[in-house]
């Protein structure tokens, strides 16, 4: 038995078949001409006929894909029978005598270079024309097209990397796991993977050399890959299809074991992220995002225009609360209205809240819409501003919300002087969310999106759990028992919600589909337990140490493959 | 040769989704059709057909395009094409 070390990045043990994803188009060699038996004309019907089938197959992928795949999809089968292509690649062939896929090759190169050139989101399409050259050629060539095989039977699918283009076409249905040789925990295979909860291996090298066919286990939390799986291992892929059932369900109760209430909710981002967390039992909302308003956006949208997508939200949680967090933008999320792109370090700059002070109106217009939204609909609706620093800015933010007629304003904890002062900044406000990303990113002075820091950039560090702690605190020391709660990704990994609950959070946020599996596992500890093991976590020396000493204490992540 | 101008209504502009919708509907039409800037020399046109003859004029949401056709069918197309781009295809 012959077993592969990665990273796990998103949890399932799982047996079956692997299928590797073809590798790479080669390129053609330079200079290479149509073969002696070849007339330019048959070279150029070739080339045509190629192209159509290349943009049948799309096509026919299309169709049986929806939303935003299905956009992309339907726009690269179009490019494969371009006539802008088509015609030049048919130019080098006539004139040239240069080989069917030589021609194509050249000819997608020098478009995918003009789209790249004009920027933006012409240049994110240049990817697409490379992806249809390299299929045009793999047509000619008789050999597999690249990207994820085409199969009516399940399998693993073992990749170098999964590239943004293959989410559309990987079908959860077929493709039961994912192993990749390269890639990171931020990886877009580690972000496709938890979006689908499809179970995920990521950097475990030499898996590239597996034969297709090969039987494999596959565990995405340990991070391993196993050869002629052994019967223990067969066991507990049958278990885990069990556990998987219980895992997909979360019965809408957050609680430990002795009736501690920790309302457990989901983070969304738009209306149909509502519909999704709702039909998942989440019993509310802990973070809506509010950019998807504004992204791609060039100008302001109207207040009539935020109030109805709000309430497309609200309307998904009548009864229940719902937590907005208004408009977070510069960082990794500029705007062209609002946001600096100049700024040295937009970290550490006009972002969030701060954006109030550079460009004043947007966000009391956005508290107008919210209100609006809010009186028309029958959520209970909580306002939080992100990147508040000090108690001053909080007593800001309320008072906009207070003459925008908004009941509960409160604040995102993200920067680490608003842990420190919580007491103060609570004092102005009705609750607090700690946005533990950015926290930790603050505190260990280490960018989130930097691939080598990816160790400093992990909520179990104990310093980051000694700043949810302090923020606690400072609401007990405020004493009206304003509730604070977690809304970052640190809510949904199941052995850190215990931690966080052990510390005094009140409610959890998450994606929705960690709902279940951290509801359960919280069912299997009482406050007390939970209080010892953030005692615990917090007297590590490291984040590692902190994580494995929690779950060693908490043996049912490991009989539920978690 | 029967021409027609037409303003982008789509807010992404004429690529994404509004251009394949664009190029698809130019391909299925009885004539060959051409785009170009207003203001722009007709010899200069694009083939309306293309996707990425479309992307790479870069067209934003309020521009003045120019449309042209010869042949059977030539007007009847252009009034078609002219109304796909005065809507906002985003929106759908």
């Amino acid at each position: 038995m012959q077993n592969f070390q990665g990273v796990g990045v998103s949890p399932g043990r799982v047996i079956g078949t692997i299928r590797q994803m073809p590798k790479p188009v080669s390129e053609p060699p330079s200079g290479e001409q149509l073969a002696a038996s070849t007339t330019a004309e048959e070279a150029v019907a070739g080339l045509k006929a190629a192209a159509q089938s290349v943009h049948d197959e799309l096509k026919a992928r299309a169709d049986k894909a929806s939303g935003d795949g299905k956009a992309v999809l339907e726009a690269t089968a179009l490019m494969a029978k371009d006539t802008m292509l088509l015609k030049s690649a048919t130019k080098l062939i006539n004139n040239n005598g240069s080989s069917a896929e030589r021609a194509i090759w050249e000819a997608g190169a020098s478009v995918s270079e003009m789209l790249h050139n004009l920027g933006g989101y012409m240049a994110e399409r240049a990817t697409d024309v490379l992806d249809v050259r390299a299929r045009i050629v793999a047509e000619l060539r008789g050999v597999p097209a690249p990207g994820i095989p085409a199969s009516d039977t399940p399998f693993i699918l073992v990749a170098e990397d999964l590239a943004p283009a293959d989410t559309a076409t990987l079908d959860p249905a077929v493709v039961t796991a994912l192993v990749t040789s390269g890639g990171g925990p931020q990886s877009h295979t580690a972000i496709i993977a938890r979006s689908l909860g499809l179970p995920a291996v990521v950097a475990a090298r030499g898996v590239d050399e597996i034969p297709d066919g090969a039987e494999v286990f596959v565990d995405g939390a340990a991070g391993s890959l196993s050869l002629e799986p052994s019967e223990e291992q067969r066991a507990a892929a049958l278990a885990w299809v069990e556990n998987a059932a219980t895992l997909a369900v979360f019965d809408g109760n957050g609680t430990t074991a002795d009736g501690h209430l920790v309302p457990l909710l989901a983070n969304v981002g738009g209306a149909k992220d509502a519909a999704a967390a709702a039909a998942l039992g989440a019993q509310g909302v802990g973070l809506f995002r509010t950019e998807f308003c504004f992204l791609e956006r060039d100008t302001e949208p109207t207040v009539v225009e935020q109030a109805a997508a709000y309430r497309g939200v609200f309307d998904a949680f009548p009864g229940k609360k719902v937590v907005l967090r208004t408009l977070d933008a510069g960082a990794d999320k500029p705007l062209p209205f609002l946001t600096d792109a100049t700024e040295p370090n937009p970290a550490l700059g006009v972002r969030g809240y701060r954006t109030d002070f550079t460009t004043p109106g947007v966000l009391e217009r956005q508290l107008e819409a919210i209100a609006i939204a809010a009186g028309e609909s029958e959520a209970d609706v909580w306002v939080m501003a992100p990147m508040i620093s000090t108690a001053a800015e909080a007593a800001h933010f309320a008072s906009m919300c207070d003459a925008a007629g908004i009941k509960t304003p409160g604040v995102m904890v993200e920067v680490p002087s608003a842990a420190l002062t919580s007491a103060s900044v609570l004092r102005h406000v009705g609750f607090a969310s700690l946005g533990t990303n950015d926290l930790t990113q603050y505190a260990m002075a280490a960018d989130r999106q930097l691939g080598p820091l990816a160790e400093l950039n992990t909520p179990w560090q104990p310093a980051v759990l000694r700043l949810v702690q302090l923020t606690v605190a400072g609401s007990a020391e405020e004493g009206n028992n304003k509730p604070v709660g977690v809304c970052g990704e640190a809510a949904a990994d199941p052995a850190l919600a215990v931690v966080l609950v052990g510390l005094g959070v009140s409610t959890l946020s998450m994606t929705a589909r960690s709902l279940a599996a951290v509801g359960t596992v919280l069912k299997t500890v009482t406050l007390e337990q939970a209080q010892e093991l953030a005692r615990l976590a917090l007297s590590a020396p490291d984040a590692l140490d902190a994580k494995a000493w929690v779950r060693a204490k908490l043996p049912i992540l490991e009989e539920l493959g978690l | 040769m029967p021409e027609r101008t037409a303003t982008i209504a789509s807010r992404s502009g004429l690529h994404a989704r509004p251009a394949a919708l664009f190029a698809e509907a130019a391909g299925e039409s009885p004539v060959e059709v051409t785009i170009a800037m207003r203001g722009e020399p007709a010899e200069d046109a694009l083939d309306a057909a293309s996707i990425l003859s479309l992307m790479t004029l870069g067209a934003a949401k309020g521009d003045v395009v120019v449309l042209r056709a010869e042949g059977d069918g030539a007007d009847a197309a252009l009034d078609s094409l002219v109304t796909l781009l005065e809507t906002d295809l985003d929106a759908e």
